[in-house]
């Protein structure tokens, strides 16, 4: 009986000791098997390492090996079989192929997907719609391709600040061709536009201010099937963030003879890289006024700038001088709250007539503008309340404390004349 | 023919109230007069004080509403559109901070002076409650604007409840009716400010003046010393209470310069979203403590720095309120020296404190 219980103990150790020596082999086996890039262990011990490869490549940090745009055996060590055609090695494209060899993956959504779910994978085709890819595949190969603008083995994504096409460095990033003079010749073209644009509204905002919410050369030209805008496409383009300005100009009288004679429409008047930020001297009919390019003294457009002009400047003027009288009131410890608020509308007022401008309607900018005048009119009877209250509160200390010292002296006189 | 009138109405009430007592004190009550007569305004420029934030408060209550949606909305309400609302909240605001200046420097006069020596031990404890109380008002009408900086304010300050160990993160909630600063905790310390601190402080109030009337003014020790002929006094009435009376006139006069040249700010609504604003501090009486808890390191030995602090202060408070029964020397001038010494200490380490926290 004994004996049965020891072999059945016996039984059960070696059992266990084999399934743990097994285990401990089979760790040993996984470890051994561990996967090691031949492609990266060669090149960077031969110090073959491509020119700007850099270990943030978004590429590397999917973890996507050189073999995974290049072809071949990644875990292959002999050089002759990993870098082979027959195991599908294709070495480096040559620039025109690049579109294509980053659409392998780029253009295959089953693929993309894994990475984001929601990436588009149209970007080859409208590269090929693009000023760029129509000139590549005719042979131009000083066009800008992915790699370009994207760059080849150091490549991040567009949300991060150190990308080639992070909004504040898309500028740059264009001007490395569109700033070279010589190249630009070729194709007919000015190489300042990245000069103006740095000068213009957009530009200041974005990379002197760092908005980002501000457009860089792809929010008007499109990311990869960049394109000049057109006459008819320029006020889509302006009009994707001034929505009212472009409704308001699109349903004026002047949308059909500006369209009719070839005008471009926000580009007349606001210039196109070097936009300056718009004010009310454009409106006026003196020589810095926009609209004295078309109009003279003796037509109906001239009168109507001038109104507009007039009526524009009084309300900031009125705004102005609000804001003035506001920060007096306060500074003279009354109340200015309601003041405050009819700022809000006077500024709000004046933001409105300025847009509502891009109807050429007098007389719909005058009623926007005249609600302004009124709050101001309202404000500014406010403030002189406040200020006249201010100088009788003082009055009324005055004569409280006057009162209060004839009191007091009553008192002094009795309290005196209880100690005789 | 007025007197006639006056005397009848006194008889009438006599018939049916004894005013013998009342009449007593009035007639046979002194107050004596020596180089510290002074301080005896003290306590009564307080009563002055809280006599004008029970009037104001019972006038701003017609208009305020509490609550988050509408705190902040019906202060701009009275300052702005309510016939002198301005007046009376700013007299509100700038009585409340005056009354706890009186009542410290009414505090310090009675201690330094001695006057809280048998047998006025009592006076003295109710009277530092009702020090503790005004601070107590202070904090809780402080939020009840709903401004941004009262808002943080009240933050930070329930906060550092929040550090007593055991306790203090349940008196935190309590204190806040939930676990931040919200219109709960508005509803609570309006509750606080308008009902329960004042119950509180009336009947405490009621309890010191019947002390101070019972054991009538205290004479400090060199004026007990002097001959009975060279003892001076005044009468109660009406001598002192006219001396009372003009002061209080002169104390209007200052409080109403201050709310017409300096009125009190509104300031932004509190937006619990919103960042703190930069220069968040507490009020002025706060101060002191507010800026020992900032200099204090993270940790004291094994203990958190703050709850040093805390339990400093509490200790602190503590001893000050039972000063009166503390003996540290047999010997009865030591004793007093001694304990002068520490209110010197207690007083310069407040102001020098106070006024670090405004640098």
């Amino acid at each position: 009986m004994n004996k049965k219980y020891l072999y059945e103990i016996c039984s059960i150790l070696i059992i266990f000791s084999a399934i743990s020596i097994f285990g401990v082999q089979s760790d040993a086996t996984n470890n051994s098997s561990k996967y090691v890039d031949e492609c990266i262990k060669c090149h960077m011990e031969n110090e073959m390492m491509p020119e700007h490869f850099s270990q943030t490549d978004v590429h590397w940090q999917k973890g996507l090996s050189c073999a995974g745009c290049h072809g071949g055996l990644s875990n292959e060590p002999d050089e002759e079989k990993s870098m082979s055609k027959s195991n599908g090695f294709v070495g480096v494209p040559n620039k025109k192929e690049i579109p294509e060899f980053c659409g392998k993956c780029h253009s295959d959504i089953s693929k993309m997907q894994l990475y984001q779910p929601r990436i588009t994978t149209d970007q080859v085709s409208q590269y090929y719609v693009s000023k760029h890819g129509k000139q590549l595949k005719v042979g131009d190969l000083n066009v800008a391709t992915c790699t370009d603008c994207h760059t080849t083995h150091e490549i991040l994504p567009a949300s991060d600040t150190r990308s080639t096409v992070y909004p504040i460095n898309v500028p740059n990033t264009c001007n490395a061709c569109h700033g070279d003079s010589k190249l630009m010749e070729k194709y007919n073209m000015k190489a300042n536009q990245v000069e103006e644009y740095s000068q213009s509204v957009h530009g200041i905002a974005l990379l002197k201010n760092l908005d980002v919410g501000a457009p860089a050369c792809n929010d008007c030209h499109g990311n990869h099937g960049a394109i000049p805008p057109g006459v008819e496409s320029i006020s889509h383009v302006c009009g994707s963030c001034h929505v009212n300005n472009m409704n308001y100009f699109n349903n004026s009288v002047m949308a059909q003879p500006f369209s009719d004679n070839g005008i471009n429409s926000c580009e007349q008047c606001h210039d196109y890289h070097l936009i300056e930020k718009p004010n009310d001297e454009m409106l006026n009919v003196h020589e810095s006024s926009t609209c004295t390019d078309c109009h003279s003294s003796s037509d109906e457009g001239y009168l109507s700038s001038e109104f507009m002009y007039n009526k524009i400047k009084d309300l900031s003027f009125l705004y102005d001088s609000t804001k003035v009288i506001s920060e007096e009131v306060h500074i003279m410890g009354m109340n200015n709250i309601e003041i405050e608020y009819s700022l809000k509308k006077i500024k709000q007022s004046l933001i409105q007539s300025r847009t509502i401008i891009h109807t050429f309607d007098t007389a719909q900018v005058f009623a926007k503008a005249d609600e302004g005048i009124l709050a101001s009119t309202n404000a500014l009877i406010l403030a002189d309340n406040e200020i006249e209250e201010y100088f009788n509160r003082r009055l009324g200390y005055g004569i409280t404390t006057f009162i209060f010292i004839l009191l007091a002296a009553a008192l002094y006189w009795k309290i005196k004349g209880l100690k005789s | 023919m007025k007197n006639k009138n006056i005397t009848k109405i006194e008889n009438w009430l006599d018939e049916r109230f004894d005013l013998s007592p009342i009449r007593n004190l009035i007639s046979h009550k002194k107050v004596p007069v020596h180089g510290h007569s002074i301080w005896y305004y003290m306590g009564g420029i307080s009563l002055f004080l809280f006599m004008i934030q029970v009037f104001t408060g019972l006038l701003l209550l017609m208009y305020y509403i509490p609550g988050e949606d509408n705190a902040y909305e019906s202060v701009q309400f009275i300052i702005t559109k309510v016939d002198f609302g301005w007046l009376i909240r700013n007299l509100h605001s700038w009585a409340a901070n005056l009354m706890v200046f009186f009542v410290f420097l009414h505090m310090f006069s009675v201690f330094f002076t001695n006057a809280f020596r048998k047998p006025r031990e009592l006076t003295w404890v109710t009277g530092f409650v009702l020090l503790l109380l005004s601070m107590g008002f202070g904090f809780s009408g402080y939020l009840l604007p709903w401004n941004e900086l009262a808002f943080f304010a009240t933050k930070i300050g329930t906060d550092i409840v929040g550090v007593v160990p055991y306790f203090g993160d349940s008196l935190k909630i309590i204190l806040r009716g939930g676990e931040d600063v919200t219109g709960a905790t508005l509803s609570r310390f309006f509750g606080i400010h308008v009902a329960i601190l004042p119950a509180i402080f009336t009947t405490l109030l009621a309890i010191h003046l019947i002390f101070v009337q019972r054991q009538g003014m205290s004479e400090p020790e060199e004026f007990e010393k002097l001959s009975e002929k060279e003892k001076k006094y005044i009468p109660f009435f009406p001598n002192f209470v006219l001396q009372d009376a003009l002061l209080w006139i002169i104390v209007l006069i200052i409080l109403l310069g201050l709310t017409v040249f300096f009125p009190w700010e509104l300031g932004l609504k509190a937006d619990a979203l919103a960042s703190a604003p930069i220069g968040i501090k507490p009020e002025w009486f706060f101060m002191f403590m507010f800026e020992t808890l900032k200099l204090l390191p993270a940790h004291i030995l094994f203990l958190e720095g703050e709850l040093v602090g805390i339990f400093g202060f509490a200790v602190v408070g503590i001893i000050w309120m039972f000063i009166p029964f503390i003996k540290l020397s047999k010997k009865k001038e030591l004793n007093s020296k001694i304990i002068r010494w520490v209110g010197l200490f207690s007083l310069i380490y407040i102001i020098v404190f106070t006024i670090i926290g405004y640098l």
